[in-house]
């Protein structure tokens, strides 16, 4: 047989159906949905009287919307009625909820990994973007539309192009003080935001290897902004430690047998790919964005660019609106910008050792006295956990703010937004215009660096902290 | 779906790269539980200021595009948020073609299955058009999907790329569901002889 890469294994592991000119019919093993993308297509359903083929193979959750502070009461009526309309929905077809009164609640992509839900080889959709996350277990995860929503609880599959192979092979150590964030979003301001258009990314090399799977997590989440279908790392010992013990994972001999069938799960050697990058990490330095869009960022130690810089009329154009839009001057030090609000959290960055990376930092100092900051917690158990190891005691203490898990600040969907022109640090994935509410302006970092601005209230280098 | 077949209409310019999904329909808009009535909240921060007023500079407020269906935009149009509320709004108001050099993958299929047209073309191309309509603000075009061109009354004509299993369903208007449903005993045997883990 000829080598392979893990994307085409379990590819064809999935395809029901493959027709030239078509296409192809492929088999989805998990579908997780949640209150913003659905109400539509069960909506289809209903007037075309159909049923959701496999409920046990689709779990729910809500998120996008939901308060973080006073949980139960939604004072928005809109979003309360999503969020009812998907208690009533999946009561209706018989779908397993994690509703707002849940353990399990969080962030779909941070609750399906933390439950057992997402292991390697299946095939995950979800209509939200950063389904790309499930990647980091060796799954093929992609975002889908409210469409492809109601086909898949229609049929359990999806029609699918098959996308292109790409491999960003990344070696050597991150620098200390640098994390999975900083290394993702300088590839994303080196690369642009669509070098990964019509690819599916495979992350390979030593220094993936030698990560967490939170900090995978981190790096094929983001794969989305790069403009990849999905990112995909081949499952070994680190996935197989995190996945054993949780909800919905196999045990005793079934996980033996799914193990040795899951180590199967690697690129042969001699597979080609369309396209390879390699990176070295050690050269990685801590993030800022500058810009609008996750492309347009440099490192801490550098300064606003001038838009006469760029190579092409419509890149001098798109900085030149975006500086605008983000009220920076050409040439102020990154170091120099003051902000106004500081958000930790979402599914980019929301995880336990996330809030760790913070405590860190913040421990024994004090939120800067015009910065409001705020800490979100992935999901209820990761809050648990924040707690147990006493962590929100430091964030309380710094004067941060504490809250139950959600979107909250990454999109602005809920209460939860910036004033017009407040400037914010957040660790979410995405800087665009009006994403935090109007005229809001977003600096995507790292969960340190971000905690460190919000000490300092303005951008620091987070490798010359002093750890308290 | 409704078929699309051919199409002739003024181009409403739109010559920005990486417009997002956030851009196109932002996020305070998506609480609705419908997929109709986005229309109005298309392009919301560009189009209206903090009043809610018209902004008379913004493109689609001048009154040449009123009523236009094609959009022409700039390259990686479409790119973020797999939100179907991006095409839900571009069709609500009107939009049945878009055109650009690059589009961003997850908006691209959302398009086909709302029943727009999203054209690539090569960027020069895109630049042309573009061109055309500085010089002559009310530029019109013909779609036409069955014979793949595009053309202005001047003699321009351009052939345009589309997979063929899109174009036929646009053209009768197949749902995908329905399709995939006839499908049911391959889907079954699927099923009986592979095991979800
Ligand atoms: S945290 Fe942000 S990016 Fe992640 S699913 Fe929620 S809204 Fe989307």
């Amino acid at each position: 047989m000829s080598p392979k890469t893990i994307f085409e294994k379990i590819w064809n592991d999935h395809v029901v159906e493959e027709e030239e000119g078509k296409p192809s019919l492929l088999y989805i093993d998990l579908h997780l949905i949640h209150e913003v993308t659905t109400p539509q297509a069960f909506e289809g359903l209903r007037l075309a009287e159909r049923k959701v083929r496999r409920p046990d193979l689709t779990f729910a959750t809500m998120d996008h919307n939901v308060p973080t502070k006073d949980r139960f009461n939604i004072t928005d009526p809109i979003a309360k009625k999503q969020i009812d309309v998907l208690y009533e929905n999946c009561k209706e077809f018989n779908i397993t909820l994690a509703g707002l009164e849940s353990k399990d609640q969080g962030i779909v992509h941070i609750i399906g990994p933390e439950l057992g839900l997402t292991l390697p080889g299946k095939t995950i959709v979800c209509g939200d973007s950063h389904t790309s996350t499930h990647g980091a277990f060796g799954a093929l995860a992609f975002g889908i539309g409210t469409s492809e929503v109601e086909h898949v609880l229609a049929t359990q599959c999806l029609q699918q192009e098959k996308p292109k192979t790409l491999e960003i092979n990344i070696n050597g150590d991150l620098p200390i003080g640098t994390s999975a964030k900083d290394l993702i979003l300088s590839i994303i301001s080196k690369y642009g935001t669509n070098f990964g258009g019509g690819y599916v990314i495979e992350y390979t090399g030593e220094t993936i290897r030698n990560m967490t799977m939170e900090e995978r997590m981190t790096v094929c989440n983001m794969s989305i902004e790069a403009g990849a279908r999905a990112g995909l790392i081949a499952p070994d010992e680190t996935t197989f430690a995190y996945i054993e013990g949780r909800r919905y994972t196999p045990k005793g001999e079934e996980l033996t047998n799914a193990i040795a069938k899951w180590r199967q799960l690697a690129t042969d050697p001699g597979a080609t790919y369309d396209k390879t990058i390699t990176i070295q990490a050690n050269e990685v330095v801590p993030q800022v964005t500058w810009g609008t869009s996750p492309g347009m960022g440099t490192n801490i130690m550098q300064s606003v660019p001038n838009p006469d810089d760029f190579a092409t009329k419509t890149e001098k154009e798109a900085a030149s609106r975006a500086l605008d839009y983000m009220g920076l001057t050409a040439g102020t030090l990154m170091q120099d910008i003051p902000i106004d609000k500081v958000f930790i959290g979402s599914c980019t960055n929301g995880r336990i050792e996330d809030l760790r990376d913070v405590a860190k930092v913040v421990k024994g100092y004090s939120v800067a006295p015009l910065v409001n900051a705020l800490i979100v917690p992935g999901s209820q158990s990761v809050k648990e956990q924040a707690e147990r190891e006493g962590l929100d005691k430091i964030f309380l203490e710094a004067g941060f703010e504490w809250r139950e898990s959600g979107c909250s600040m990454c999109l602005g969907m809920n209460s939860d937004v910036l004033a017009p022109k407040e400037r914010c640090a957040s660790t979410s994935n995405r800087n665009f215009e009006g994403r935090m509410g109007r005229n809001s302006r977003t600096h995507l970092l790292s969960p340190a660096m971000a905690a460190a601005a919000a000490i300092q209230g303005h951008f620091t280098d987070v490798r010359e902290w002093k750890f308290k | 779906m409704e078929p699309f077949k051919k199409l002739t209409s003024v181009v409403t310019p739109l010559n920005r790269p990486n417009i997002d999904t956030d851009a196109i329909i932002p996020t305070e808009f998506l609480k609705r539980i419908e997929r109709t009535g986005f229309g109005q909240f298309l392009f919301y921060e560009w189009r209206f200021d903090e009043q809610e007023k018209q902004k008379p500079d913004f493109v689609l407020n001048k009154p040449v595009y009123e009523g236009s269906n094609i959009l022409l935009t700039g390259s990686n149009f479409g790119c973020g948020s797999s939100r179907e509320h991006a095409p839900w709004a571009l069709s609500d108001y009107g939009f049945k073609v878009i055109i650009a050099s690059a589009f961003a993958d997850i908006f691209f299929n959302n398009c086909f299955k709302n029943g727009i047209l999203p054209i690539k073309l090569p960027e020069d191309i895109v630049q042309q058009l573009f061109q055309k309509i500085n010089e002559h603000e009310s530029f019109q075009i013909t779609v036409d999907l069955e014979k793949q061109t595009i053309s202005d009354s001047q003699g321009f004509q351009v052939i345009f790329d589309v997979d063929p299993y899109r174009k036929e369903c646009l053209l009768k208007g197949l749902d995908d569901i329905g399709i995939t449903l006839e499908k049911e005993e391959k889907i079954k045997q699927y099923e009986g002889s592979y095991i979800v883990i």
